[in-house]
């Protein structure tokens, strides 16, 4: 069965198109992901696929449930770690990861000691009784991580995961994703901007650009495909080297904001 | 069960952890007591009406929940803002449960912080009947708490950020307040007034209050528990439906 089926998925706002038409398909126990410049529709995609909007056209089956009228099942299916921040700055770090525990209703046993595996796994175990507010960016970072891996969902989203997050953390974030996806074989879905991270990792890579995949295949069909020798090349090769400032700006000022409201 | 009470006790949670709200949400009634209740005392003694300070404080307990609940309704925007609400939407919980989790959770906070202003109600010299009827005045307080929260709720689903915050203490909140019975006796008044009065569900827990600690009931005890009881189901309803619309 495919973990995800996506069949022409279209998302407008307003008369702009974010995502346009959109097809794919990634199989159980594979690692796909999703690469494409700022405002590609990477985040819009993933929004959609987790419940969060509704598309305006198309349908959405996440392990065969329709993510419009299924929405209870399809989120009992999946974790995922936002671009975005989505922690609760009020309360310790432990205090998040129990939350999550609790919705996502992992048995209270089970529960305790994964919590302080995770924590242990991002080095946050010493510090989990400290409010998150007070956490640098990366920290926050490696906390959402620690809590989307919680609960061993069948299928893991993770929206540009390692964002801001120093190379050792990276290499150790990913290989235990990897490990989880070969003992578990938990599907991943994942965008990033690093380009090695997606050639080393990634089964399947798709390339979107003004929502829609202009290219599929493993990293090394699409060096091929575009007689380049490295992912990067062959991305650029791909979207064209055109900055996408507008979007870029605009979304980056947005996250600027969301710092510098939630400093205070 | 435990979802319920998880949500409920995040909300204990953040009340707890921010003292400045605490503290700073507590200015408004101490002067509301001071001014009106020091200030309007004599005349209203002199007009017959008895000791206002002891009519006023039901009232300023009132408001004091109205603010805490309508803002732990609209802590919602925040929460979208600071990217949490993400969190809750995705999590396989239906969204009236984490509605109803939330709720309960700031109407125990607005509960607390009545209770607070009602401590404080007896420096200024604050007279109750029998405190037999305090669990009975608690039950509004709570009824009131639960009812605002609601609303709140139900007003943030609607918003994307906290633009609309302003325009809904001044054209919402305050009308709510000032047009209750919270201030002034509910007989011999302008029809326009009674008939606002009557429909402000606000008016029937000052009232239900009132009549707890001083025993005068303007409506009657039947009334207000009814009316409380409906215009929350209501508006939990209204609420429940609005937030499970709620898109990113
Ligand atoms: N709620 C919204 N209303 C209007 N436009 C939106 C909304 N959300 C996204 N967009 C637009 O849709 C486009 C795609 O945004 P999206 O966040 O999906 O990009 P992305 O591929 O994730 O980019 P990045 O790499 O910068 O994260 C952008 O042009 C963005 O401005
Ligand atoms: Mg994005």
């Amino acid at each position: 069965m495919n973990s995800i089926d996506v069949r022409h998925l279209t998302k407008t706002f307003g008369s702009f198109s974010a995502v346009k038409d959109l097809s794919f398909l990634v199989p159980q126990g594979e690692i796909f992901a999703f690469l494409g410049p700022n405002g590609a529709g990477k985040s819009t995609t993933i929004k959609i696929l987790t419940t969060l909007l509704s598309p305006t056209s198309g349908e959405v089956f996440i392990e065969g449930k329709s993510s419009v009228t299924q929405q209870n099942e399809v989120r009992k299916s999946f974790g995922i770690v936002f671009q975005d921040p989505s922690l609760d700055d009020e309360l310790t770090a432990y205090e998040n990861m129990e939350l999550h525990g609790v919705l996502y209703r992992v048995p209270p046993v089970i529960r305790m000691g994964r919590i302080e595996e995770m924590l242990r796994f991002v080095e946050l175990w010493d510090r989990r009784d400290e409010l998150v507010k007070h956490f640098s960016g990366g920290m926050k970072r490696r906390l959402e991580i620690a809590r989307g891996l919680l609960h061993h969902p069948k299928i893991l989203f993770l929206d540009e995961p390692t964002l801001g997050l120093d190379p050792q953390t990276r290499s150790h974030m990913w290989q235990y994703i990897v490990a989880l996806n070969k003992q578990e074989g938990m599907t991943i879905f994942f965008t990033t901007h690093y380009m090695e991270e997606a050639s080393k990792i990634a089964h399947t890579i798709a390339i979107v650009d003004h929502g829609t995949i202009i290219a599929q295949g493993s990293a090394h069909d699409l060096q091929v495909k575009t007689g380049t020798a490295s992912l990067e090349e062959a991305f650029l090769a791909l979207t064209g080297d055109a900055i996408r400032d507008e979007d870029a700006t605009s979304t980056d000022q947005m996250r600027m904001n969301m710092r510098i409201r939630g400093r205070k | 069960m435990s979802i319920l009470y998880q949500l409920w006790l995040r909300q204990l949670k953040r009340y707890v952890r921010s003292r400045a709200r605490i503290i700073g949400s507590l200015g408004q009634p101490i002067l509301f007591l001071v001014a009106l209740g020091f200030g309007f005392g004599p005349v209203f003694q002199k007009a017959g009406g008895g000791d206002y300070l002891s009519f006023l404080a039901p009232g300023v307990i009132g408001m004091a929940i109205l603010f805490s609940a309508v803002f732990s309704g609209i802590e919602i925007i925040w929460d979208r803002q600071f990217g949490f609400l993400k969190e809750m939407l995705v999590a396989p919980v239906s969204r009236i449960q984490i509605m109803f989790g939330r709720t309960l959770g700031g109407a125990t906070v607005a509960t607390i912080q009545g209770l607070i202003v009602f401590g404080l109600t007896f420096l200024f010299g604050f007279h109750v009947i029998s405190f037999a009827f305090l669990p009975l005045a608690i039950l509004f307080m709570f009824l009131i708490a639960l009812l605002f929260t609601a609303l709140g709720t139900a007003i943030a689903s609607m918003l994307d950020d906290m633009q609309g915050f302003q325009l809904i203490i001044n054209f919402l909140v305050m009308p709510l307040f000032f047009l209750s019975g919270a201030l002034f006796p509910l007989q011999g008044l302008p029809a326009v007034i009674n008939d606002i009065a009557t429909i402000d569900p606000l008016s029937y827990g000052i009232d239900g209050v009132r009549g707890a600690l001083t025993g005068a009931f303007h409506f009657g005890l039947g009334t207000d528990v009814g009316v409380l009881l409906v215009v929350t189901a209501v508006f939990i309803g209204i609420g429940s439906y609005l937030f499970s619309k709620v898109q990113i």
